[in-house]
């Protein structure tokens, strides 16, 4: 008995110790195959090039930037890109997403089943392909600035981009904005004790539409009050191209467009499934009692639906911040496109790769972190 | 056969009442008066529309041809009708049916907080007070799955008594339970009959119909075929499809 | 039982049981079902007016640009510019490069070749003709012959890999990256759930770094890092590099898959195992794997799916697979302005292929619940 144990016991450790050493071996001889490469290429080592002249252009920027800047400036662009794309395709996809999950659930026949050809045709079809479509089709196909498209409010659109106003804030604005908050505290603590209300006598305020109201309301109200300090600086064409307002460039609109709309479908059919896995008794059940259907869906489905959707929509929110990356092939300046560039002047791909892999492992981390709190919310309620 | 004329004691009334799903014909111009305080049980073979007879009276079902009165309130599609009368009558299912994401005491104050208005404190008292009629107050914060099938049915049939509901449907109520709880959920159902409340209830417990029912109703194929007393139902069945029925299951 | 009634009782009456009616005009039928399905409500029925709208404002265009006056055979000058009907002519034109690249016209017949081979294995697939585990099998086996086809060697000349693209590409990526990144997935998973803690450390940090970044920067890795480790002076050419990097990215895919599947195993299957003395490589492969890899299935073939639209990446690194060879089409001088019409086919033939799978996958879910025997 002590003879087999120890014979296993010193398996293991054997295994351990090769393992270990074949791991310490192969990382020793890359380390060593990559230096020779480096010095028979006369590729430089060290993140020193970060403090270099980039002299790189980089066409939309949301920190300001001149190609005097350092490489490592650059670089920090398209981590804002990256960021910033990330965050709005989120928070539309998550939009459009509940859309298309709630139509597909619809008993409206059409509207169902227009949903469901939304879902299998974008599902079933590479995203670069999407993407480029709408940079090379859609958007390209939009007229020159002379014959742009005139939705209306001053926006002009056409292939050099889409021409909105910009909103200039005066001096009165700051009032607007102290409003904006009072009126946001407000609405909360609105919403608070409507909840306390309904516990202590039973009858229901519907707290979330009203603060909804003043909370767009009460701003308003405050800009007419005085004086309208916002103005609206329009694009206006000057020969050729227009000047003035603000600009969203093809490749950012259509990153966008293709980031979205495939998310969303993804994001579609988990609130689909979500919604789909709880149980049609308990509505049964919650409707012989007359509980009308608003609060069935808000009290008893969405809550069961959530714990479904929300650990699935971790997934497709990570998928969608790497799938940004998509943006070197469009020539959207993210960081794998403002990386890309630099590696191609100077060759030091180890280190411009290990910076990609630190900031998306970080993106991920946090988005991550967060979902799982929220996850954490979500399932707490039962057991 | 059809029974007794209306009267102001007719609490359900059923008229001529027919139901397809798509081309099949579930429901067969069924005519059903029940009084106000009967105890009706209803038995049939699987497939007869035992279930769809009763969710059509609480509105879970609309019926194609005839009428369906509860309580006076006639059913239609409106929203306002349907709202009238699900206070009143109450629906124990086959599958419990509790919500799982909330406590035994959350199941049962849902209701009353939200269909009556009531005062999260009012209703969580009467929550318990109904729990303990049933005798399962010591489970109050508990969650369905932490409990057993006979405890769940208990708790669903609280969540009746808690609305006040004076008419209540059972839909084969012991059918997905283990045999060691069925007794306690007929015991439950037994000292409900002996209040003045009105139970129509789908179910293969002859016993229970000996015991309770003031009527018991036989359905196959659709249609009514025969409605007595049980004494009279169980040993001199008037039709030999009633008389079959009662040799497969008793 | 006959006890329940005295002898002396009435004999039963026979019961007439009622006819069966057809249901009312308004409830069933045509008229029915509109009232159910469309407007069964106010809000209903103006969703449906609206849908409706947006279909008579989308469909009549698309069908005219796409069919009714689109060109479907010539040359450059049967489609004029800015003409209003797609211009088919122009992917008949580019056919053969969209669907093998550069490869030399003389040798199309071993890929056409294996595109009827891997076509017929497809379809016995779904059609379910013969036995799943030849089927398997066979698949398991078909690309080394196909690799031989296309590269050529004993007895086939040789054709340069810096001629393979297009949808030939595309495919052989992902057929290759699935037929490797399974083994090793494999692998990966079942060292996460070893215990023995440098083994699992290992997996554990090969696994969730791939999955944390883009497949581009994987990609962008295998193509410029790779030469970097290697021995100076070993060159393997840039179609290997990506391939290895596609598989790497897969195989940490494909590990969390199966170590979902592992993790729904039992631990009672694990104890009757040991029970009949089987080691541990024994247990895994003849009890613990069939199981696992059984369970999962759709996530895998999901897997499958994802990795064939992801070959699309490698134009970014300069290989011109299928979406490749459709973007460098469409700037052929000679044919300018048909950008559309080449990514709708292209859209399309992955279309095709990706909710094949997926149909696949979802009938192979359906079967597996039915009867829970081997399928594939």
């Amino acid at each position: 008995m002590a003879t087999y144990f120890d014979k296993k016991q010193v398996t293991r450790l054997l295994l351990q110790a090769v393992v270990t050493g074949g791991i310490i071996y192969t990382a020793y001889t890359l380390f060593l195959n990559t230096q020779a490469n480096l010095a028979a290429r006369n590729i430089a080592s060290g993140f020193g090039f970060l403090s270099v002249e980039a002299g790189l252009p980089i066409s939309n920027s949301l920190l300001p930037y001149t190609p005097s800047d350092s490489y490592g400036y650059a670089f920090l662009v398209g981590v804002i890109n990256t960021l910033h794309v990330s965050f709005l395709g989120i928070l539309a996809a998550s939009a459009i997403g509940v859309l298309i999950g709630i139509a597909r659930v619809s008993r409206n026949w059409l509207i169902s089943n227009l949903a469901a050809v939304y879902v299998e045709i974008l599902r079933n079809i590479p995203l670069l392909l999407l993407l480029f479509f709408a940079y090379g089709v859609v958007l390209a196909g939009l007229p020159h600035p002379r014959a742009s498209l005139q939705p209306g409010w001053g926006a002009y659109l056409n292939n050099r981009g889409f021409y909105l106003p910009r909103p200039i804030f005066q001096d009165g604005f700051g009032w607007v904005a102290a409003m904006f908050g009072l009126t946001l505290v407000m609405a909360i603590l609105l919403w608070r004790w409507a909840v306390g209300y309904h516990r202590r006598t039973g009858r229901y305020i519907p707290a979330g539409w009203l603060g909804c109201i003043l909370i767009i309301g009460m701003p308003a109200l405050t800009v007419w009050l005085t004086g309208t300090p916002l103005t609206w600086e329009k694009p206006v064409l000057r020969g050729f191209n227009f000047q003035g307002g603000m600009v969203l460039r093809p490749e950012f609109s259509a990153l966008m467009i293709g980031l979205v709309l495939y998310t969303a479908a993804f994001i579609g059919e988990n609130v689909r499934s979500g919604i789909q896995s709880v149980d049609a008794g308990q509505i049964d059940a919650a409707r012989s009692f007359g509980v009308r259907p608003g609060i069935i869906m808000r009290r008893i489905v969405l809550p069961q639906a959530l714990r479904v959707i929300v650990p699935a929509t971790t997934n497709d929110y990570t998928s969608l911040v790497k799938n940004s990356s998509l943006a070197v092939a469009i020539g959207y300046p993210d960081m794998v496109s403002v990386g890309g560039t630099i590696i191609g002047q100077n060759d030091q791909a180890i280190e411009i790769i290990g910076m990609w892999m630190a900031v998306y492992l970080c993106i991920n981390l946090i988005i991550s972190t967060l979902m799982n709190w929220i996850n954490a919310r979500v399932q707490l309620t039962e057991r | 056969m059809p029974d007794t004329r209306a009267d102001a004691d007719t609490v359900i009334e059923l008229t001529g009442v027919n139901k397809w799903y798509g081309n099949f014909h579930v429901l067969k111009q069924i005519d059903l008066m029940v009084k106000r305080g009967e105890r009706i049980v209803i038995c049939g073979p699987s497939g007869s529309g035992k279930s769809t007879l009763i969710r059509c009276i609480n509105g879970l079902e609309r019926h194609q041809t005839g009428a369906i009165r509860v309580q006076g309130v006639k059913l239609t599609k409106r929203a306002k009708d349907l709202h009238a009368i699900r206070g009143q009558v109450g629906m124990v299912f086959q599958n419990f049916n509790l919500y799982p994401h909330m406590t035994i005491l959350e199941n049962v104050a849902f209701a009353p907080i939200w269909v009556n208005k009531m005062p999260l404190v009012k209703a969580q008292s009467q929550a318990m007070h109904h729990l303990a009629r049933v005798q399962i107050q010591d489970q109050a914060d508990k969650y369905p799955s932490q409990l057993s099938g006979g405890q769940q049915q208990r708790v669903a049939i609280a969540r009746l008594l808690c609305m006040n509901c004076r008419i209540m449907l059972f839909d084969e109520p012991t059918s997905a339970l283990d045999p060691e709880m069925i007794k306690e959920v007929l015991d439950v159902m037994v000292a409900l009959a002996a209040e003045d409340i009105t139970m129509i209830c789908v179910t293969h417990e002859m016993g229970f119909a000996r015991t309770v029912a003031d009527r018991v109703i036989f359905m196959d194929g659709g249609e009514i075929v025969e409605s007595n007393t049980p004494q009279e139902l169980f040993e001199h069945p008037r039709y030999d499809r009633t008389q079959l029925f009662l040799s497969q299951i008793l | 039982m006959t006890a329940c009634f005295s002898q002396t009782a009435q004999m039963p009456l026979i019961f007439q049981p009622r006819p069966a009616l057809p249901p009312p005009k308004q409830s069933v039928g045509m008229i029915g079902w509109l009232r159910a399905n469309l407007f069964s409500s106010w809000l209903d029925a103006g969703l449906t007016v609206m849908a409706l709208f947006f279909l008579y404002r989308a469909l009549p265009p698309l069908f005219s640009w796409a069919i009714w006056n689109a060109v479907w055979f010539g040359g450059p000058q049967s489609c004029a510019p800015g003409a209003d009907g797609a211009c088919w002519a122009f992917v008949a034109d580019k056919f053969r490069v969209l669907m093998v690249g550069l490869y030399p016209a003389s040798e199309i017949w071993r890929p056409l070749l294996g595109g009827v081979a891997l076509i017929a294995l497809a379809l016995a697939s779904a059609l379910r003709i013969g036995s799943g585990k030849i089927r398997a099998a066979l698949w398991v086996a078909l690309p080394i012959p196909l690799y031989w086809l296309v590269n050529g060697g004993m007895g086939l000349s040789v054709v340069d890999q810096s001629l393979w693209g297009g949808l030939m590409l595309s495919i052989g990526l992902a057929l290759a990256g699935i037929m490797c990144s399974l083994p090793i997935g494999i692998l990966l998973a079942l060292g996460r759930r070893s215990d023995i803690a440098v083994i699992k450390a290992l997996c554990i940090g090969i696994i969730e770094p791939i999955r944390g970044v883009p497949l581009i920067t994987i990609l962008f890795m295998a193509s410029v890092m790779l030469p970097l480790f290697l021995p100076v002076g070993l060159e393997i050419n840039n179609l290997l590099r990506v391939q290895i990097g596609i598989i790497l990215f897969s195989a940490a895919y494909m590990a969390e898959v199966v170590r979902g599947g592992l993790q729904a195993i039992p631990k009672g299957q694990y104890d009757a195992a040991k029970s009949i003395g089987l080691n541990y490589w024994k247990t895994t492969v003849l009890v613990v794997l069939p199981q696992a890899l059984r369970h999962v299935i759709p996530s895998l073939i999901g897997r499958c799916i994802a990795l064939f639209k992801d070959t699309s990446l490698v134009i970014i690194v300069g290989l011109l697979d299928f979406l490749g060879m459709v973007k460098a089409s469409s700037q052929d001088p000679e044919w300018l302005g048909h950008d559309a019409e080449a990514y709708v086919f292209c859209a399309l033939i992955y279309w095709v292929i990706c909710f094949g799978m997926s149909r696949y996958g979802r009938s192979l879910e359906r079967l597996r619940k039915k009867d829970g025997l081997d399928n594939a």
